[in-house]
């Protein structure tokens, strides 16, 4: 058994990178909005799948590949979460948080259910022409979707952390993230930030749900299995920070992968509520995150 | 002088009229009460997860309910009963066992009649014990465990069988299938879900697979939903077992399968028990990967007409003839004929008439029903392969539509 495990080892770990990349790029919204709203976002995961729709109808009726989508669902969610959060959401929740956190689970209902009423509960999976190509790495096969994931993923971070860092947006951002009224004192459009925020953490879901599609199924309820983990990685890598959802997507990805090779697929999942619960004990605020 | 007391004004002919009137409207009220309770609707509770991970197969579940019950209104209701409709009412268990459990007692406060459900197995058996308390005739469509039936339990049914038998039958089926190609299968790896159904089957198909000497060399158990099978893939690479055997719900039924051709991994066959995503939509929409996959399963009779016309029904509708939509038709048609056999909604009647029901589906490829214990014993799983595109029956041979694929091509 132990030497089982150990020969297969490597490969759990490259398994858990992969998935590890998707994790954070689902984790990156959440945090994002967390970090500048303050608020968790109930309707993420609904979010999440209704990308994956998206993309898998525009393949289905338009035969647009998913990786080609994502070029069509990013920007399309960030419009709809720009729309949603400036004129819904911000308007409703009269600038109380605890009314936002309502309304983004009302949100996450009304989408959910709607959901099942017009796409049914049925799960819908697709097959690419080269969904079963792979590279042949002797100890494991990588599939060129996961590789495409995989990649994709990371020029995302990289993308949004130079939009962050290097930009006045990213600058402005930051700024009503840290003190919100002093922002508003220099000038900045908070509310219009507020909204930009939400539309870039949503865009993240429509990239994120691109590429998921062809490599898990879609139902009504899908965007609530990855988001479980999201959570755990916005905690784990610190609130509020792209760099601390990269590392936590993989901390977890490969937890979850190696817990599994050694607990087995049904136990090794524990793994990932070990780490929630010790990095809540140990370092309450995240790899990264800082005091508030 | 006395006044006389008329008591009646009128003429003679206006007293007749007015007394004739009376007695009618009097013989009328007196009827209305009789008549509505003749008519008055038959009320099914139709437990299903309509929300929740389980929410497809729960609206094949209903939409097969529903389907049973408008041809038995529009054939004239329960005869026996004066014609009274069938009305059913829905509850949603949201794949939760004290939910299901919950809506028993909602549909119990509501005048429920019989109920039927519920696709797990964990939650039909919450819910069949909370309708024990009130002697709720229960049937279930869909669910595998034997615990549902083994409780002495008067009030549940269940006309399809449980993992016990498709067990034995499976094993059966996979011996025969095996012998008929020269013995060249001698080891099995199962891959099943964590729950009653995959673990209970599970169990129950090692030990039957032993009495054909079939080894089951590793049994890999997964969670719902698992996110990505490739651990498993690799580790069933690892062991080369010559057949491969998938116990569990849909989704990773198919994650499973694609998972499987993109990591290589080497088999005979793919031989699944109850395999919750074997059904003409994903032979349909992945036949590469599908083609020549083995399950054993609910299936209907494609050789009986009422079958066929069933599936050009469901297909005529836009859904899927999944084995949810011609189990939930034949719960139906059982619970009904018990009402119609008690000719009331009298509990204790309609129970005592579903214990000795002798039914007979001709849509499955079963026996008059027998029940034992609330199991129905004239049913029976086939064993179906996708050959080309379709799905075929290859065992039982009484049964069997084409000659099974072994090993796979």
């Amino acid at each position: 058994m132990f030497s089982e495990v150990l020969s297969l080892l490597p490969a759990g770990i490259i398994n858990g990178l992969m998935f590890g990349a998707i994790y954070a790029l689902v984790a990156l919204g959440l945090t994002l909005i967390y970090g500048v709203l303050h608020i968790i976002n109930f309707a993420h995961g609904a979010m999440l799948m209704l990308a994956m729709y998206m993309a898998y109808f525009l393949f289905k009726i338009l035969n647009i590949d998913p990786y080609v989508a994502i070029l069509i669902v990013t920007p399309a969610g960030f419009v709809f979460g720009y729309t949603i959060y400036r004129w819904g959401i911000g308007k409703l929740s009269g600038g109380r948080d605890q009314n936002i956190l309502l309304i983004t689970l009302g949100l996450s209902i009304i989408l959910e259910n709607s959901a099942l009423v017009f796409f049914t509960g049925d799960q819908q999976t697709i097959s690419l022409p080269y969904s079963y190509e792979a590279f042949d790495l002797g100890f494991l096969y990588l599939s060129y979707p996961k590789v495409i994931s995989f990649v994709a993923s990371l020029v995302i971070c990289l993308l949004l952390w130079m939009l962050m860092t290097l930009t006045d947006l990213g600058k402005a951002i930051r700024a009503v993230a840290k003190q919100r009224e002093g922002a508003r004192l220099v000038g900045i459009d908070v509310e219009h930030v507020f909204a930009v925020t939400f539309g870039i953490g949503v865009a993240c879901l429509g990239a994120a749900g691109c590429m998921l599609l062809p490599i898990f199924y879609v139902d009504p309820y899908t965007g609530n299995i990855f988001v479980i983990v999201a959570f755990t990685i916005v905690v784990l890598g610190g609130m509020g920070s792209i760099v601390g959802a990269l590392l936590g997507g993989f901390i977890i990805g490969i937890t979850e992968s190696v817990g599994g090779l050694i607990l087995g697929e049904s136990l090794g999942q524990v793994g990932i509520s070990l780490i929630f619960i010790l990095i809540l004990i140990f370092r309450p605020t995240g790899i990264f995150g800082s005091k508030v | 002088m006395t006044k006389s007391h008329k008591l009646f004004a009128g003429s003679r002919r206006q007293f007749i009229g007015r007394a004739s009137a009376t007695f009618a409207l009097a013989s009328a009220g007196l009827s209305i009460p009789h008549i509505a309770k003749a008519a008055s609707a038959v009320k099914i509770g139709l437990i299903h997860p309509a929300t929740g991970w389980a929410a497809y197969p729960a609206a094949q579940l209903r939409y097969g309910a529903q389907m049973a019950i408008a041809d038995i209104n529009a054939a004239g209701g329960i005869k026996s009963m004066g014609g009274a409709p069938v009305e059913a009412m829905l509850g949603d268990s949201q794949t939760k066992p004290e939910i299901g459990a919950a809506e028993v007692e909602k549909m119990n406060e509501a005048g429920v009649n019989a109920i039927q459900g519920c696709y797990q197995s964990a939650v039909g058996l919450a819910a069949s014990a909370t309708a024990a308390k009130y002697n709720i005739p229960f049937s279930v469509d869909v669910g595998v465990s034997d615990k549902l039936v083994q409780r002495d339990l008067p009030n549940v049914f269940r006309m399809a069988d449980g993992y016990g038998r498709i067990a034995s039958d499976a094993s059966i089926n996979l011996a025969e299938i095996n012998k008929a190609a020269g013995s060249p299968a001698k080891t099995v790896a199962i891959v099943h879900e964590e729950s009653e159904f995959g673990t209970g089957t599970a169990k129950l198909v090692t030990q039957a697979l032993a009495k054909h000497g079939l080894t089951v060399i590793e049994t890999i158990k997964h969670a719902n939903p698992t996110r990505n099978f490739d651990n498993i893939a690799l580790r069933l690479k690892a062991a080369k077992p010559d057949i491969i055997m998938p116990i569990n719900y849909p989704g990773e039924y198919v994650l499973l399968a694609k998972t499987l051709r993109q990591q290589r991994v080497d088999f005979m066959a793919s031989y699944s028990v109850l395999g919750g995503g074997f059904n003409f939509k994903f032979v349909e929409e992945m036949p590469q990967i599908a083609e020549n996959m083995i399950d054993v399963n609910h299936w209907y009779d494609p050789s009986s007409a009422s079958g066929q016309a069933m599936r050009a029904r469901t297909e005529s509708e836009g859904k899927y003839f999944t084995f949810e939509v011609y189990c939930a038709y034949m719960s139906i048609l059982f619970l009904v004929d018990g009402f119609e056999r008690a000719g009331s909604t009298d509990k204790e009647a309609v129970n005592a008439a579903l214990a000795s029901s002798t039914l007979n589906v001709d849509f499955m490829p079963y026996g008059p029903t027998k029940m034992v214990n609330g199991q129905n014993m004239g049913s029976r799983a086939v064993a179906i392969q996708a050959q080309k595109g379709d799905v075929q029956v290859i065992a039982p041979s009484s049964y069997a539509s084409a000659s099974a694929i072994f090993p796979r091509s």
